[in-house]
């Protein structure tokens, strides 16, 4: 009846079970709250079923952050791990559960920490960006984000019911396959992931879409701005790259459930196509996550600069070249398999070959700041972080694109920093720059900007404290992944350094924390009153903050770059604006209920109890059918109104 | 002189004289540590490692010359242009400038040809599989990455060991590798670079060390929870030493039969060094076909079931 | 009447084909690596039936030829020749599955099923992951056909039997690569 779960998958060993209690009273405290705050209408009506982009671009960054915080710990029990088990000191976590803390650390960080930053940001930004109200398709977009918690939430189910797989971020069989892995870990993984995926292929196809289609009358492509340009890059990527993981993860999940032969050692499966299927969506994922983080660059130093964006023409060329580059470089994550030398070589000079346009990038964000006025609010001290950090790390993508050096340092420490160093660099010092950069535009009032500098200086310093030495590590022949190691070794030292570094990161979160509940307190200090708190240059800043939930009052009409900036030199018209009626999208429960039946049959699919798999995708599909038979999604916004709402926000 | 103005100055000079400090003492960490760590990439000992270690460098100063343009520059014109020096120019109107976009387009292409072409010869002259070429007569070591140790045969001298690996000085070694276990990655830093094992296949390595001396191998790939343990020592002796060290290992009272095979297929951690003094005939092409074609025998389905077994209990 | 013209949903449609494409591409490619490894088993020489398979596409292509023409009455405003036509669509496709299950049956039933060698795991998935759409089109058909049956002939439902018989078109297309990568490759390799 409940298939292969029994009480034995309940946590027995303290740290997990201590991490599901923490958890478990968390959960208890939040829903207490909410009963004692009788908030459980508003949080329903005003934030689960809505279809409003920016309200799911919050909850999706709110998840995202939590995720930070359970990534960080993983890291954090990590590198006290690896500082401690020198010799035959053993540390304090079974070799099991090391395994399992660095997969789900890699998991997170990739899948529930980035991308939900990233769709986070978009979802906030794009619209404005472009004039638009609202997305393409309103109600995937609502799917596309539970779908996203629904995989989040199967990470965290298998802290507290049963393991989490212990086989590395990507799980690559035969070590994967039901042979040697027989647990619930890799099925767990695999159907957090696809459950997730579908929700970021969905969000592929209609931000691309809405970018293609819904865009301000008069703004072409060559209008746009560059984070528009870079999040179209990222969406192509994520409609080409997505249906490979889907299909490979289904591959690896009927192995295992169906007693298939795709990826067995044996029966003639071939573990090395999984690796090649896995990177061909895996390496393009990366790049999914980096062009946005470009892209919020590219605003933040024109606007701290007071100068347009120097090259536009150029970023988009090389935002166009990193896209299509991504897809033809992807054995350079296994050039130890064995290909050859021709074969190595081609993908690695494909590799260096992306330096080109990355390069060109940094140099005309350089330019940018050249006889510009730059002001250093804690948006451009996270850019200052990420060109010292990034090229760094792109210094030692290029040396891992030589095929002859990456023998020596592939699956090292030295690999393992350069990931972080492109990661944490680029990535995350992005969408936080991203996130302080569009934060009063969505609630209105500013950051705390002293405390955010301190979090970024601690960001930087501790990163740079965390990951030298695991370079150094790498050269001295040091594998990643492993829990202990010997004492002759001589690598204990640079293990509690790196160790240092991580918590120097960890008070760089505390006093983002601090930041963001004494923002919050002192926000009538900070109040943006105008929605230009910055001087910016494009549309979004010229919507009253916080944005309404009709984001333009009148569809603006656009007739060069940098937009806004343009009108602040024309004179202020004082005729009324000419409103028209608009319709925007009702609530919907059903992207919360279709998630909630894409967890059940995760779920039973991971526990073998079938009835409830079979009985929850009826119920996922049942959903979808009864919303398209809603004759009436939308609701009308009429012009009386919007005159109304549009003279409230200006007084 | 008011005492604040006063402390003021003073700490002003200790935050100096502190901060210099700092600096030195964490400069003299620094080279205390380099001076007297093993770097194994860096310190090579071996053929292989000598190439890649200079392909290293060159790549690395090749990448600098953008690089340090870049800090240079970000710095530079950070600090000039900041907006309370109101002395800088100040060009509100400037977009793009043909020249200079030419300019870093055109250099990094010009760099990454060079290391282009780097990259396809070295490619081909450091691709593990190559053979090296020497007067002397190469060795043959088969090896077996297993749960949770290596197996190494010599199939020219009829011995085998688990965990140890040793070989004449200055004579080419060709290794041929696979797996009785899931994926892992044979290696030794100090003589080059590494290969995955993986099972129903024969990689190749050839590697060969400049003097004598003891190194460290381990796995690069996770092959389950007692992967950290899949660690040996290669050592490389004088070819006396090494004749030696082949008579002495031919004493042991170990042989590995199929029996003692399939004892070591059994999951087990923290192996010790084991020798053996003879070897079953073609074991490791046994341990290749056996995932390639279909069983023939009951043994086969035996050593399949107990595969089975040990995956079940865990 | 004009039916409505939905630009976003269509190109969002488009685009979803798109990577429905790419998700058959990984598979193909899987096939292709896998296809010879048949573990001392048999291989697709021994054991696909041509004139079977041609069967099989022949039902197909004829079911997306009438898809189409349900499309085009459905323009031309008349209800009922539309559900005619979907009807037959969906007995056709039907007649497509229930070959289909009679072929993987047969295998299984030989000691030819999924589990004999990464060859035949492949093959299955392949060709099952296509029946698996088609199924869902069937679905989605049906639902036209009540739809249809119970309500008017609105510019909505002609948008969506329009994407339906876009879906069915690219499923059509996606057999075609399987007859001939799977089947006549397998059968004269």
């Amino acid at each position: 009846m409940f298939g292969r779960l029994t009480f034995e998958a309940l946590p027995h060993d303290p740290i997990v079970l201590g991490g599901a209690i923490s958890m478990g009273v968390v959960g208890i405290i939040v829903i207490a709250l909410l009963f004692y705050l009788k908030r459980w209408k508003w949080l329903y009506k005003e934030w689960l079923t809505s279809l409003d982009p920016k309200k799911i671009g919050v909850m999706y960054i709110i998840v995202a952050v939590l995720m930070l915080l359970r990534g960080a710990a993983d890291a954090g029990m990590m590198r006290v791990q690896q500082a401690l088990s020198s010799g035959e000191a053993s540390g304090f976590l079974a070799s099991d559960h090391f395994q399992q803390i660095f997969t789900a650390h890699g998991t997170i960080m990739i899948f529930f920490v980035a991308m939900g930053l990233m769709f986070g940001l978009i979802n906030l930004v794009l619209p404005l960006q472009i004039g638009s109200r609202d997305v393409a398709f309103p109600f995937l977009n609502s799917v596309s984000f539970w779908l996203f918690v629904a995989g989040m939430m199967l990470v965290n189910t298998a802290l507290v019911i049963g393991e989490f797989a212990a086989a590395g971020w990507l799980a690559y069989p035969p070590l994967s396959g039901i042979e040697y892995s027989p647990g619930v870990g890799v099925d767990y993984w695999i159907w957090a992931l696809q459950i997730a995926g579908i929700g970021s292929l969905l969000s592929g196809i209609n931000f691309l879409v809405t970018i293609l289609k819904m865009r301000a009358p008069g703004m072409t492509l060559m209008r746009m701005p560059v984070f528009t340009w870079t999040v179209m890059g990222s969406m192509i990527l994520v409609i080409f790259a997505f249906p490979i993981l889907t299909a490979t993860l289904a591959m690896l999940s009927i192995d295992r459930t169906l007693g298939m032969h795709f990826f067995t050692s044996d029966f003639g499966g071939n573990p090395m196509m999984y690796i090649n299927l896995i990177w061909a969506w895996g390496h393009p994922e990366v790049y999914i996550l980096i062009l946005p983080a470009f892209g919020v660059f590219s605003e933040v130093v024109a606007t701290f600069s007071r100068k347009p964006l120097f090259g536009y023409k150029s970023m988009v060329w090389a935002i166009a070249a990193i896209t299509f580059l991504s897809y033809i470089v992807w054995l350079h994550h296994f050039f130890t398999m064995g290909a050859g030398g021709n074969v190595n070589a081609f993908f690695g000079i494909m590799t260096m070959i992306i330096a080109i346009p990355t390069g060109v990038k940094v140099f005309n964000w350089l330019f940018t700041m050249y006889q510009g006025r730059i002001r250093f609010t804690s948006p451009m001290i996270w850019f200052l972080g990420f060109v010292v950090t990034f090229t760094l790390g792109g210094m030692t993508g290029v040396l891992l694109a030589v095929p002859a050096i990456d023998f020596q340092v592939h699956n090292s420490l030295f690999l393992v920093a350069h990931f972080h160093n492109m990661v944490i660099g680029g990535v995350v010092f992005g969408y936080m720059a991203g996130i302080t950069y569009w934060f009063p535009k969505i609630f209105g009032f500013k950051l705390h900007e002293q405390l955010g500098k301190y979090a970024a200086y601690c960001w930087m310093i501790g990163f740079l404290v965390a990951f030298v030495p695991l370079y150094i590590l790498g050269f001295m022949g040091a594998t990643r992944r492993l829990d202990h190691y010997e004492a002759s070794t001589g690598w204990q030292g640079l293990f509690v350094v790196a160790g240092l570094g991580v918590a120097i990161i960890g008070l760089g979160i505390v006093l983002q924390i601090t930041q963001f509940i004494v923002s919050i307190r002192q926000r009538k200090q900070n109040l943006d009153t105008t929605g230009d708190p910055w001087n910016g240059r494009t549309l979004e800043w010229s919507v009253p903050s916080p944005a309404p939930f009709y984001n333009f009052a009148t569809l603006p009409a656009i007739n060069s770059r940098d937009a806004f900036w343009k009108t602040k030199f024309y004179k202020k018209s004082h005729e009324k604006p000419a409103y028209t009626s608009f319709k925007l999208p009702k609530n919907s429960p059903f992207g919360l209920m279709i998630a909630g039946f894409a967890f059940a049959a995760g779920f039973g699919i991971v526990w073998h109890i079938w009835w409830l798999a079979a009985l929850a995708l009826v119920g996922a599909i049942t959903c979808f059918i009864i919303r398209s038979l809603d004759e009436e999604p939308e609701y009308t916004v009429s012009a009386s109104e919007i005159a109304k709402l549009d003279a409230g926000t200006r007084s | 002189m008011n005492f604040a103005k006063w402390s003021k100055r003073v700490n002003k000079k200790y935050r100096l004289i502190i901060s210099v400090a700092l600096l030195v003492g964490l400069i003299a960490i620094c080279a205390a540590f380099f001076a007297t760590a093993d770097i194994d990439i860096l310190q090579p000992q071996g053929t292989i490692a000598n190439q890649q270690r200079d392909l290293l460098v060159i790549v690395t100063l090749l990448m600098l010359i953008v690089v340090i343009p870049v800090y240079i520059l970000t710095f530079a014109i950070a600090w000039k242009y900041r907006a309370s020096n109101t002395k800088a120019k100040y060009s509100p109107n400037l977009t793009g400038n043909r020249k200079a976009e030419a300019v870093w387009w055109g250099i990094p292409m010009v760099i990454i040809a060079i290391l282009a072409i780097i990259t396809w010869q070295t490619s081909h002259s450091l691709d593990p599989f190559k053979e090296l070429s020497s007067e002397k007569q190469p060795i043959k070591i088969q090896v077996v990455a297993l749960q949770w140790k290596w197996l190494f045969i010599y199939p020219e001298h009829d011995i085998a060991t688990v965990n140890h690996v040793e070989f004449p000085e200055k004579t080419p070694i060709n290794f041929v590798i696979t797996s009785d276990a899931p994926m892992n990655s044979f290696w030794i830093p100090s003589l080059g670079g590494q290969v995955y094992a993986m099972a129903g296949m024969s990689t190749k390595l050839h590697l060969m060390a400049d003097t004598a001396g003891t190194y460290k191998g381990s796995s690069a790939n996770i092959s389950g929870e007692g992967f950290s343990d899949m660690r040996f020592v290669a050592r490389s002796s004088t070819s006396e030493g090494f004749e030696d060290w082949v008579q002495k290992t031919k004493q042991s009272n170990d042989k590995l039969s199929v029996d003692e095979y399939e004892k070591l297929l059994q999951k087990s951690r923290n192996n010790a060094v084991k020798y053996y003094s003879s070897v079953d005939n073609g074991l490791y092409d046994t341990i290749i076909m056996k995932y390639i074609a279909p069983a023939k025998t009951d043994q086969k389905a035996k050593v399949q079931d107990q595969n089975h077994t040990e995956g079940m209990s865990h | 009447m004009k039916y409505i013209e939905d630009s976003k949903t269509t190109l969002g449609f488009w685009i979803y084909l798109m990577t429905d494409c790419v998700l058959f591409a990984s598979l193909f490619a899987t096939f292709a690596v896998l296809r010879n490894n048949t573990f001392g088993g048999p291989g697709g020489n021994e054991l696909f039936s041509l004139p079977f398979v041609l069967l099989e596409t022949l039902i197909l292509l004829i079911s997306s030829f009438v898809c189409g023409l349900a499309v085009v009455s459905a323009r031309k405003q008349q209800k009922d020749r539309v559900i005619r036509l979907l009807v037959a669509t969906v007995v056709l496709g039907l007649m497509f599955i229930g070959l289909e299950i009679n072929e993987f049956r047969e295998l299984a039933a030989e000691g030819n099923d999924w589990q004999r060698s990464a060859f035949l795991s492949s093959f299955f998935t392949l060709v099952g992951t296509h029946g698996l759409h088609i199924c869902l089109g069937l679905l989605w058909a049906s639902f036209l056909i009540v739809r249809l049956s119970t309500s008017k002939l609105t510019g909505t439902t002609v948008k969506r039997l329009f994407l339906f018989s876009l879906f069915w078109h690219f499923l059509d297309i996606v057999w075609i690569f399987i007859f001939t990568i799977v089947y006549l490759m397998g059968a004269l390799s």
